[in-house]
Formats: structure tokens, sequence, C-alpha cells
């Protein structure tokens, strides 16, 4: 098959993908965009018009186009909607970002409950939500930007339960004084938010039909409502960079101080090299940009950047750890495995993911692990490796 | 536009993807599980594949990735 040759190729058209496009674009290069989404921006800024440079640059954008294979070196196998086709590339960066982590308990998997980025990524699909009953909950600073948004278009936000402790919160907040836009950030915020009770300490612990039963500190009780938005925190995504054997580390895909991976001419940007926010994934895609572009030393004032937002990402993590409580939420008759609804009474059998799969088909559907490896590897503590082309459920014309 | 949620019409803003017609035509659910569970949109990004559902004849189609057309014909697992 005929495949179409560009120098710069990247994968993920969100913020570090963009960012790298306009670097390596800027350096002369031929640069082609490929995303899964029907318009660029990623998940943050979903359904971008593309930016005025990436007209006057050099910039290829297929939208809607995922990745199946790697079928030989320096060359990516898409399709799309109704074709497939291959694009080869002298660098490769990696930006496929990050998913939410959905922690199962008895009721997740009821049509009422979404994620939390899943439910405001919904909504900005065209999803009612004026005048609906929402209760949000699980962890993290994407829990208050959804508030934020829901509450903005209609929504009734009823309650936020974030399941990390105040103090941890506090200390948090203290050192966020370092970072002076970040303050501003959260004071907007929280002002925006005024009216919502933010529960911290606080935890789903069940749901059924049109309600939620929360947990805090000794008291359980239940709310009504029409939509229960729960995720708990960001994991990259990593399949690809596993299909293409990038060495991965504990946070994400390994890159060096040009945010190089293991691979020769593959680099990666963004949350898949470990969770980080967005201006640590455009300081990052700028710095891949240049890299991948053959000009590193143009990236100063990025690195500088990097280096600040690593700093105030890993005080996030620790912020928002999540509790040991968590694991106890899913009882034995609780799916973990949303495609092949395996409970988790089924894995107790088993020690370690691979084995699972292969008794129980557990990460074996269509979402090939993408949401009940996250629960595992929390669950269960296992390390949920899976890369296997197809990357995503392919057409069978589409494989070669 | 409009398009049909089993063979229903529902009005839909331009720009609107499947998954939110199927919402907007009060369908309970988008798709069964293997076991028979009702199941709707959990990721909203493409990832989950619970928003699966029949667009144009084409099975296990993307609701929330996939966005409507004029006259589209859209069906859930019923």
């Amino acid at each position: 098959m005929n495949s179409r040759p560009f120098d710069v190729l990247i994968v993920g058209a969100g913020p570090a993908g963009l960012a790298a496009a306009r670097r390596a674009g800027e350096c002369g290069k031929t640069v082609a965009i490929i995303d899964d989404n029907p318009a660029p921006g990623g998940q943050i800024w979903r359904s971008l018009e593309l930016p005025v440079w990436s007209r006057q640059s050099r910039v290829t954008h297929f939208a809607g186009t995922r990745v199946v294979a790697a079928p030989r070196p320096n060359c990516l196998a898409v399709e799309t909607a109704d074709d497939a086709f291959d694009l080869s590339w002298r660098s490769l960066v990696l930006a496929t970002g990050a998913r939410e982590r959905f922690l199962p308990f008895p009721g997740w998997t009821l049509p009422h409950v979404t994620g939390a980025g899943g439910l405001q990524a919904l909504a900005k699909s065209g999803l009612p939500v004026a005048g609906k009953r929402v209760v949000i909950a699980g962890s993290g600073p994407l829990l208050l930007a959804v508030a934020k948004y829901l509450k903005d278009h209609g929504a009734r936000v009823s309650a936020i339960a974030e399941q990390a402790d105040l103090s941890s919160l506090r200390r948090f907040a203290v050192g966020l004084a370092a970072h002076p836009g970040k303050l501003m950030q959260a004071v907007g915020l929280r002002a925006g938010l005024r009216g919502i009770p933010y529960l911290t300490g606080c935890w789903p612990v069940g749901a059924e039909i049109g309600t939620v039963t929360l947990r805090r500190g000794a008291k359980t009780w239940t709310e009504a409502c029409d939509y229960l938005a729960c995720g708990f925190g960001l994991i990259p995504n990593l399949e690809l960079a596993a299909l293409l054997g990038c060495r991965l580390g504990d946070a994400g895909v390994e890159v060096d101080n040009d945010q190089r991976t293991s691979e020769p001419g593959i680099f990666a940007a963004g949350e898949i090299t470990g969770i980080g926010g967005l201006e640590l994934s455009l300081a990052e895609g700028e710095i891949a940009g240049y890299a991948a572009a053959g000009k590193p030393e143009a990236a100063g004032r990025s690195r500088r950047a990097r280096a600040s937002a690593r700093r105030f990402a890993a005080g996030m993590d620790r912020a928002f750890a999540l509790r040991a409580e968590l694991k106890s939420i899913a009882d034995d008759a609780t799916l973990i495995c949303r495609c092949e609804d395996v409970p988790l009474g089924r894995l107790r059998h088993y020690s370690a993911w691979r084995e699972a799969k292969l008794h129980t088909r557990c990460g074996m559907g269509a979402c090939q692990g993408r949401v009940c490896g996250g629960a595992a590897s929390f669950l269960l503590g296992w390390k949920v490796e899976s890369a296997r082309p197809p990357v995503f459920p392919a057409r069978v014309g589409s494989l070669k | 536009m409009t398009v049909t949620v089993n063979g229903r019409p529902v009005e839909v803003a331009d720009g609107a993807m499947v998954s939110a017609a199927v919402a907007i035509a009060g369908a309970p659910f988008f798709r069964r599980s293997v076991t028979g569970e009702p199941r709707a949109p959990l990721c909203g990004m493409g990832i989950c594949f619970e928003c699966r559902v029949t667009v144009n004849g084409r099975l296990h189609v993307r609701g929330c990735q996939t966005p409507c057309e004029p006259g589209m014909e859209i069906r859930t697992d019923e």
C-alpha cells in the first residue's frame, strides 16, 4: 500500500501534539497530526478551530483517524470511518494524552453513572444538562472544573465528593503560592462554585437507579441524581507507546531531556510521560516539536517552563493520592470489566493480569482493558500491559 | 437538523454527536452488555465503547465520537 510521507508525524491533537506541530512546522518540516476525535483540541480544548499558524505552516490534520498498527518501521497504519491508509515518518511524536481512572463500586455500570470529565465531554457534545441534578465524585482538580462547566450550563450540582482529605489539600494550597497563576485559577474556580458543597474525605460507595450513596467519616447517606459523574484522577494512554516498544516507567513513557523515548526517532510529550496538566503538556510538546525537527537547542524557554510545571505536578500528585479505603468499595459481585462483564470475585482467583485475562476474558473486550486496566492496577496491584495490534478495534479491511 | 433515534425524529444542534441525539430522544440506554445489562456512555471520549449504537445500518459505531448528520438513522439496543 502507498504511504504518505511526513518529516514529523504527531499522534494526538491536544495541547502537547498541537504545540509540537507548531514548533516542528516553524522549523520548516512537513508535519501531520492524527487524532481520533472529529475535531482538534484534545479533551481540554475540545472542538478547536485549527489555529492560524497551522494554515501558514505545512501541517496536515487527519481528524477522526485512529492508529491501528505499526506494520513496519517508521510507518503507522490508520483508519477513518470509511478508509484505511499508511502514514510514514522520519520523526514520530506521541501525544496520546490521558483518560480518566474509573474505580468500580456497586452500581457503577448503571446508565446514569458517567465519568467526571466524561459528563463534561458529553455535555460539550450536545448532551443537555440544564436542570439536571448532578453529583460529582472522585478525585482531583478536574472535579472542580467539571462542576464549574456543568453549573454554567444550567445543571444543578448538588455536591462534589473529593476522596482526598482536607489536610492534604491544605498543604497543597500553601504550595500553590509558589505558582501564582495556578493560585488565581484556583481562587477563580472556588468563586465560580459558590453554593456547591465541596466535601473532602468523601467518596461514593454505591449507586442505584437515580441515586448515589456517599460516605464521609462515619456518615453514609443517599442523594438523588440524574447523573453521577465520577472520576478518580487521570491515567496516561500508553497503548501505542507500548506497541512501538517505548520503555515505560511508573508514571508513563520514559523520556530524556529532549522528550526522546527509548526508541530511535520516537518522542513523547504531554500526559503520556506522566500526568502533569496543561502547562506541562505545552512545554513538553514544544520541546518534542523542536527536537523532532532536529533543533532541540531552540527549546530553552520551554525547558524552564517544564521544570516549573513538573514541580507543580508532583505536589498535585501527593495532594490527591488515592486512599486505601477505595480498594474496598467494590464487592465480589461488582463488575470490573464492563466489556466482558467480569466481577471482582472471579479475578480474586488469579495473581496477575495476563492469567486473569486468559481465564476470565477480563480486559479482552472492545475497550481492550482501557477501563478495567486502571481499576485492576489500583485494586489488585497488577501491572497492566496490553500492547498488540490492532491498538483499537479495527475493521478487517483495515488490517493487512 | 433532524435525525431519527429508533425511528423517532429528534432535533439536534449543529455539531451535536450521536450520543447527544440518543440522550435527547430519551432512550433509557445505548447498548446491552454481554449479560444483558443496560449501558450508556461512561468516558465521553472514545475509550470505553459503552456508547456503541447502530448508525445508518453500520454496527458498533461509537456515538460519542460520531457527529450527527441530517437524516441519520440511529438505533440503540432494545
